[in-house]
C-alpha cells in the first residue's frame, strides 16, 4: 500500500470518528440537555382535552322565583385562523356564510377580527365590532333560539353542508335567559368571554371558551356560579383517533344563588321610579322656566335590620339579554355608555355620586349633638346667616324663628345647621389647620358610612366624598399642579378656570363655607343612594351600620349544601340611642301636615312612614330630588331611598316614589301586600329532588342540607369592570 | 502486513492435504477454515444491528398493522426474512472466488444499469415522491439504486486497482475513466430523482478515489466542484418537495403540520426518550403513529424514544464498530482491489448512516435514505448484506495463502 493510500485511510478514519462523535453529541443534547422540553411536547402531542362545560348556577329571588336561568341556543361560530388558511383568505366562505345567516361578509370579517388588530381594510378594530376573546377561539357571530320552531334552519343548513363552510361551526350552547326581561339588570349583570389579557389570571385557569360574569352578582359570585368544567384527557394518535382515556372528571354544576331581592318589590320599585321620573318631566320648574329634565334616578329598598337589599332600581336601565347575542351593534353599545343618554350601563344607585342635600341632616344632627349641642335645645332659623364672608340663605328664604331639632328636621331649616357647623369650624381653629381639630361633622359622616364604598356584593360601589381638613390638605398636595395649570388653561370655561384658580391659591384651606355646606349635604359632599340607604338603616335599626348584601345563600345544584351569606354589620354608630330615637320621631313629622313631604304623603295612614327630603343644588342644573325614609316608623323594617336628578324638590318628585313602594310592600291604600305580612322570607328556598327550586318552607322529603359557614370571599367587593365615570368635580362654595 | 504475520503463498502443500482428510468438525475449527477467518466482530456488530432493527421495525408497525386489521408481526417477519435472504447473499459474496469477483463486476454493473433504466420505463413506480421502484408481482418491490451502490463500489475498485501503467496510484486518465464509468448509473438515479442515493454515490467515488491514491487535485477539486454545483444547480433541478424539505430543515417552525412536521415529530420523539427511553412498545410518539415512514427512513426515532440515549447510542456504536472493522479490513487488504472495495463500503455506510441519523436529529435535511441494517426494506438490506459479504471476502483473503 502506498503511503498516500495509508494517509488517506487515516483521514477517512478521523472523518468517521468525527461523524460518530457528532451524532452522539447531538443525541445527548436532544435527549438529556433538552429532554424535558421534548417530553412536554410529546405529552402535548398525544393528549387532547375535551371540555364538558359545567352548567352555570341559576339565580333566584328570596321567594325562589327564577330571575336568571339557562337556555340553549344554536350558535354559529367562525374560527378565524382556519378561515384565513383558505386559499382566498376565507372570502368565499364568509360570503356564503353571510348569505345564510344574513350578515354582510365584511361585517363578519370585522366581528372575527381580534380587538387591537386592524380590520381587513386596514382600519383599526373598534369595540364592540371586534373579538375580545382569545384569538385562537371560534368567534360566535349569530345565535338562533331553539325555542321557536324553524329558527335554527340557517344553522342546520351550515351543518348539512360542512364542506362548504370550512372553519364555521354551529353548535348548541347554553346562554343566560332573563325571565323578567330588563328587570334588575344592574344587579344581575351579564356574561362575557374571557379577554385575552385575562388568560394569565389564576381565577380563570383552565377556562378556554367559558363566559364569565362581567357585571352585577354574575361577576361577584362568578366562581361559585360557574361550577367546574368536566375534563376528559384522551390519548390520541396523529389522526386524533382516540386510543385511550388518561383521566376524566365529570362537570360540576355551579351553585345556585339566592338573592334577598324580591321580584315583586323590584318590579314595583322600577315602575314607581319610572312613573316618578315621568311625572317630574311633566312638571314645570318655576325657577328655570322649563319642565324638569329628570334624566336619571335610583331607588334602594333595604331591609333595615339586616342591610339586605329587597330591591334596587336605576333609571335608565338596559336589557341584559343583549349581551347573550354575539353581535352588539355599535350604536347600541355606544348608547349604553353615553352620558347624554343617562349611561344605562351605569348604576345610579351604587355608582352615581350626588350631593345628598338635606337628607344629610341626619348626619349633621347626630354630629351636632355629639359635638355638644343640646338635643332638646332651641336654635335660630333666620332667613340667612353670614358665615365667614358669605351670606348663606335658607331654601326660598324661609324663616321659622327659634326652633328645636324636631322642627328643624321637619321644616329642613338650613341656617340652623350653618350656625352649628360654623361654630364647630371656629372651635376647630378656623382657617388655620392646627392638626387637633375634632371635625365632628366629617367624622360622623364617615361613621354613617359616607366617603367610603359600602362593601355591597356588587362590582360597582362608589365611595362618594366627605371633605375634612385632613382630606382637603392631602387633596391639595396631590392636585395643586393640576389646579394651577387649569387656572391658565384657555380651553376651560370661565367657571372652571375660576374654580381652578381658587383651588390653586387657596386649595389647602378648609373654609367656613366648606364646613357650612357639608352640614346640609352640599358643596363637596357626594354620596350614592345606596350610602344614604345604609345610613338611614343604621338610624332605623338603632345604630348598626351594615355593609349591604344582595345575596342570601348559595345552594349546591343537588341541594345538599347551603352556603349562607350572612348580613355584614360594619360598626355601631357613635350616637346615643335617645338621639337616634329623637331623630326617628322627628322624621315621622316630615310626612305629616307641616312637613316637607306632606303633599306626597297626603291622605296616607299617619305615623307609618318617616323620612327626610332633600333638594340638592347642582351647579348649572335643576336640583336633585331626594327622599330617604323608613317604615313602619315605630318599628322600622324597610328603608327606601329615592333619588331623581334634575327632578325638583324632594317632596314633589322623590317622596311620591317611596309612597308607592310602601303601598305595595305593606298593602296599604287598597293595594294587596306584595310580601306576606310585609316581610321578606327569613327561610331560604329549597332545592327539590329534581334540582328545581321551591319557595321557602316547601318540603323536599329529604334530609336537611349541610350548612356551610359564609365564605370570607363573599364579603369582598371586586373593582368595577366598567369604565370609570368622571367623579363630580369640586364646586365653588 | 498480514494479520497473522504469515505471508501468503508460503503455506506448505501438506496443510491443504491435511485439510482435505480432516473431519467436518475439525475442518470447521481448522485455523485455515473460512469460518475461522471470518471477521466475527463485524458479524456480531451487523447481527446486533439487525436484531435491534427487527425490534424497532416491529414496534413501529405493530399498532398500525393491528389497526388496519392485518398481522401485527407482518413487518417483523418480512424484516427477518429479508435478513435471512441477505445472509445468503452475503455468504455468496464472501465465498465467491476473490479473483472472479472482478469478473463479475461488469455483470453487476450492467444489471444495475438495466434495473435503473427499467425504473424510468413504465415498469417503474413512485413511492414517497421518488420514482425509484420496480413493482414486481406478488407484492415485491425492488429498488435498483441500492444495488447500483454495490456495482459502483466493485466497479470503481476494479478500475482504480488495475491502473493503466501499472503505477502504484491512479493517474488522471484512470480517474477520468472511473468517473465516466459512474456517470451512467448516477445520471439515471438523478433522473428518478433520488437525491440521497446520488450524494451517497458521490461520497463513495470521493472515498475510493482518495484511498486509491488519486492525485489530491482530483479529490479536492471534485469535492469543491460538487459543493459549488450543488449550490448552483440544486435550486433548479430539485423538485418542489425536495426544496420544501430543505426549507423545513433550515427552519422547522415554518409549518408545523406541513413539511416541517416530520422533522419536528422526529425530534420530539427522540428528545422525549431521555436517557433510558420509555421502554420498547411504550413510546407515545411511536405508538401514536406521529412519525411517518417510521419503520424505514425514521426508524432511528423509535430507538431514540423507546430505548433512550442508552439504546440509540448503542446503535451508533454498533455502526461505529462496523465502520471500524471495515476500515481495518481496508488497511490490512493485501491488494489495492480489496482495499478499495472495503474503503468504498465504509464510505457508503458512514455517509448513509450520518445522513439518516442526522436528519432524525435535525442536523441534516430529510432525504429518503435508510439506516443500514436497521431500517425496514428488502433492497437496502440485500445490498448492505452483499457489501458485508464483500468485506468478509476481502478479510478472508488478507490472511490467505
Amino acid at each position: 500500500m502506498s503511503t498516500r493510500s495509508g494517509l488517506r485511510l487515516f483521514v477517512l478514519r478521523v472523518l468517521v470518528l468525527t461523524v460518530l462523535g457528532t451524532l452522539l453529541g447531538r443525541l445527548w443534547y436532544l435527549q438529556v440537555y433538552a429532554g424535558a422540553r421534548y417530553s412536554k411536547a410529546a405529552q402535548d402531542n398525544r393528549i387532547r382535552e375535551v371540555v364538558e362545560p359545567a352548567t352555570r348556577g341559576m339565580i333566584y329571588d328570596s321567594s325562589g322565583r327564577v330571575v336568571v336561568e339557562n337556555r340553549t341556543v344554536m350558535v354559529v361560530s367562525v374560527n378565524r385562523s382556519l378561515i384565513r388558511g383558505e386559499r382566498d383568505g376565507g372570502k368565499a366562505v364568509l360570503a356564503r356564510l353571510g348569505g345564510v345567516i344574513g350578515i354582510r361578509s365584511v361585517d363578519i370579517a370585522r366581528l372575527i377580527t381580534p380587538c387591537g388588530s386592524p380590520y381587513p381594510d386596514g382600519t383599526p378594530a373598534k369595540a364592540p365590532s371586534c373579538w375580545n376573546g382569545s384569538p385562537y377561539q371560534p368567534v360566535p357571530v349569530r345565535t338562533y333560539s331553539t325555542a321557536v320552531p324553524g329558527q335554527t334552519l340557517p344553522a342546520l343548513k351550515i351543518l348539512e353542508h360542512r364542506e362548504d363552510f370550512p372553519g364555521v361551526t354551529a353548535e348548541l350552547q347554553p346562554v343566560r335567559f332573563y325571565p323578567y326581561g330588563p328587570m334588575a339588570a344592574h344587579l344581575l349583570g351579564y356574561l362575557g368571554p374571557i379577554r385575552d389579557d385575562e388568560r394569565t389570571n389564576p381565577r380563570y385557569a383552565g377556562l378556554v371558551t367559558a363566559k364569565v360574569g362581567r357585571s352585577g352578582v354574575e361577576q361577584v359570585y362568578d366562581d361559585e356560579l360557574r361550577g367546574h368544567d368536566g375534563v376528559q384527557e384522551l390519548l390520541v394518535d396523529k389522526d386524533g383517533t382516540v386510543t385511550g382515556q388518561l383521566k376524566a372528571t365529570a362537570p360540576e354544576s355551579g351553585d345556585s344563588l339566592v338573592l334577598s331581592l324580591d321580584e315583586n318589590i323590584q318590579k314595583l320599585a322600577e315602575s314607581a321610579l319610572q312613573k316618578g321620573i315621568r311625572t317630574a318631566r311633566g312638571t314645570f320648574d318655576k325657577i328655570r322656566h322649563d319642565n324638569y329634565k329628570a334624566p336619571t334616578g335610583a331607588v334602594v329598598v333595604m331591609e333595615a335590620r339586616t342591610g339586605r337589599i329587597a330591591a334596587m332600581a336605576s333609571y335608565p336601565s338596559y336589557d341584559p339579554s343583549i349581551f347573550t347575542k354575539p353581535v352588539l351593534p355599535t350604536p347600541v353599545y355606544e348608547a349604553l355608555t353615553d352620558p347624554t343618554k343617562g349611561a344605562p350601563l351605569y348604576s345610579n344607585a351604587t355608582q352615581g355620586t350626588f350631593a345628598p342635600g338635606s337628607t344629610f341632616k341626619l348626619v349633621s344632627t347626630a354630629a351636632a349633638v355629639a359635638g355638644g349641642a343640646d338635643l332638646h335645645g332651641y336654635y335660630a332659623c333666620p332667613t340667612a346667616l353670614r358665615v365667614g364672608n358669605r351670606l348663606f340663605k335658607n331654601f326660598e328664604g324661609e324663616t321659622y324663628g327659634t326652633i328645636d331639632f324636631r322642627t328643624t328636621l321637619i321644616k329642613s331649616c338650613d341656617t340652623v345647621y350653618y350656625g352649628l357647623a360654623y361654630r364647630e369650624w371656629q372651635r376647630d381653629g378656623g382657617t388655620r389647620n392646627v392638626g387637633r381639630a375634632r371635625e365632628v361633622f366629617p367624622t360622623m359622616a364617615k361613621a354613617f358610612g359616607f366617603g367610603a364604598p359600602t362593601g355591597i356584593d356588587l362590582p360597582s360601589d362608589a365611595a362618594g366624598q366627605i371633605t375634612s381638613r385632613a382630606s382637603r390638605l392631602a387633596d391639595y398636595r396631590a392636585h395643586k399642579a393640576d389646579y394651577c395649570a387649569g387656572a391658565k388653561n384657555t380651553k376651560f370655561g370661565p367657571y372652571r378656570r375660576a374654580i381652578d384658580q381658587e383651588n390653586c391659591t387657596d386649595g389647602m384651606t378648609y373654609r367656613a363655607g366648606d364646613a357650612a355646606l357639608l352640614a346640609i349635604g352640599q358643596g363637596d359632599v357626594t354620596a350614592t343612594p345606596l350610602q344614604l340607604a345604609t345610613a338611614y338603616s343604621a338610624l332605623a335599626n338603632g345604630g348598626t351600620v351594615y355593609s349591604p348584601r344582595l345575596a342570601k345563600a348559595l345552594l349546591s345544584a343537588d341541594g345538599t349544601r347551603v352556603t349562607r351569606i350572612a348580613p355584614a354589620p360594619v360598626r355601631r354608630l357613635p350616637v346615643a340611642a335617645d338621639t337616634l330615637a329623637y331623630i326617628r320621631s322627628a322624621l315621622t313629622g316630615v310626612t305629616q301636615p307641616g312637613g316637607t313631604a306632606q303633599l306626597a304623603y297626603a291622605g296616607f295612614p299617619a305615623g307609618i312612614v318617616a323620612g327626610k327630603t332633600g333638594t340638592a343644588d347642582v351647579h348649572d342644573k335643576q336640583p336633585t330630588s331626594w327622599f330617604a325614609s323608613f317604615a313602619p316608623a315605630a318599628a322600622p323594617r324597610y328603608v327606601v331611598v329615592a333619588m331623581v336628578t334634575e327632578g325638583g324638590t324632594g317632596g314633589t318628585t322623590a317622596a311620591p316614589i317611596t309612597r308607592e313602594i310602601y303601598d305595595g310592600i305593606f298593602g296599604l291604600e287598597g293595594h294587596k301586600a306584595l310580601l306576606p305580612g310585609g316581610a321578606l322570607p327569613t327561610k331560604l328556598p329549597v332545592v327539590r329532588a329534581d334540582g328545581t327550586v321551591a319557595p321557602p318552607g316547601s318540603h323536599t322529603g329529604r334530609p336537611a342540607p349541610t350548612v356551610v359557614p359564609p365564605s370570607p370571599r363573599s364579603t369582598a367587593s371586586p373593582a368595577s369592570a366598567l369604565p370609570a365615570f368622571d367623579r363630580p368635580r369640586r364646586q365653588i362654595s | 502486513m498480514s494479520e497473522y504475520g504469515v505471508t501468503p503463498r508460503t503455506v506448505p502443500k501438506s496443510v491443504a492435504l491435511r485439510r482435505r482428510e480432516a473431519s467436518l468438525r475439525e475442518r470447521a475449527l481448522d485455523r485455515e477454515s473460512p469460518l475461522r477467518r471470518l471477521d466475527w466482530l463485524l458479524i456480531l456488530a451487523v447481527a446486533g444491528l439487525i436484531g435491534v432493527g427487527s425490534l424497532l421495525v416491529w414496534s413501529a408497525t405493530r399498532v398500525r398493522m393491528e389497526a388496519a386489521g392485518l398481522d401485527p408481526q407482518a413487518f417483523l417477519k418480512k424484516h427477518i426474512i429479508n435478513a435471512v435472504i441477505g445472509l445468503a447473499l452475503a455468504s455468496v459474496a464472501a465465498l465467491v472466488d476473490y479473483r472472479s469477483l472482478r469478473a463479475y463486476a461488469p455483470i453487476v454493473y450492467v444489471l444495475s444499469c438495466i434495473g435503473l433504466l427499467a425504473v424510468l420505463s413504465p415498469l417503474g413506480s413512485t413511492i414517497n415522491g421518488a420514482h425509484s421502484w420496480i413493482v414486481l408481482p406478488a407484492g415485491f418491490q425492488v429498488q435498483p439504486s441500492e444495488f447500483a451502490k454495490v456495482a459502483i463500489v466493485v466497479g470503481l475498485a476494479m478500475l482504480l486497482a488495475e491502473t493503466r501503467d501499472a503505477e502504484d496510484t491512479p493517474r488522471d486518465i484512470d480517474v477520468l475513466l472511473a468517473l465516466s464509468f459512474c456517470a451512467l448509473p448516477m445520471g439515471l438515479i438523478m433522473l428518478q430523482p433520488d437525491l440521497g442515493t446520488t450524494v451517497v454515490i458521490i461520497f463513495i467515488i470521493l472515498g475510493v478515489l482518495a484511498v486509491a491514491g488519486a492525485p489530491s487535485r482530483w479529490v479536492i477539486g471534485l469535492l469543491v466542484a460538487g459543493v459549488v454545483a450543488g449550490a448552483v444547480v440544486a435550486p433548479h433541478i430539485l423538485s418542489t418537495y425536495q426544496k420544501d424539505r430543505f426549507a423545513a430543515f433550515a427552519n422547522p417552525a415554518i409549518d408545523p403540520r406541513g413539511v416541517g412536521y416530520n422533522t419536528r415529530q422526529a425530534r420530539t420523539a427522540i428528545g422525549s426518550g431521555g436517557l433510558t427511553g420509555k421502554g420498547l412498545f411504550h413510546g407515545t410518539q411511536t405508538q401514536g403513529r406521529f412519525i411517518p415512514e417510521q419503520q424505514t427512513d425514521f426508524v432511528f426515532t423509535v430507538a431514540g424514544e423507546e430505548l433512550g440515549l442508552v439504546g440509540s447510542g448503542a446503535i451508533i456504536l454498533l455502526l461505529g464498530l462496523v465502520l471500524w472493522r471495515g476500515l481495518r479490513i481496508a488497511s490490512l487488504a493485501l491488494d489495492p482491489f480489496g482495499r478499495l472495495v472495503a474503503a468504498g463500503v465504509v464510505c457508503w455506510f458512514a455517509f448513509q448512516s450520518f445522513v439518516n441519523i442526522g436528519m432524525t436529529l435535525g442536523i441534516m435535511p430529510v432525504t429518503g435514505l435508510p439506516l443500514p441494517f436497521v431500517s425496514y426494506g428488502g433492497s437496502s438490506m440485500f445490498a448492505n448484506m452483499i457489501a458485508i459479504g464483500l468485506l468478509q471476502n476481502v478479510h478472508m483473503r488478507n490472511s490467505e495463502l
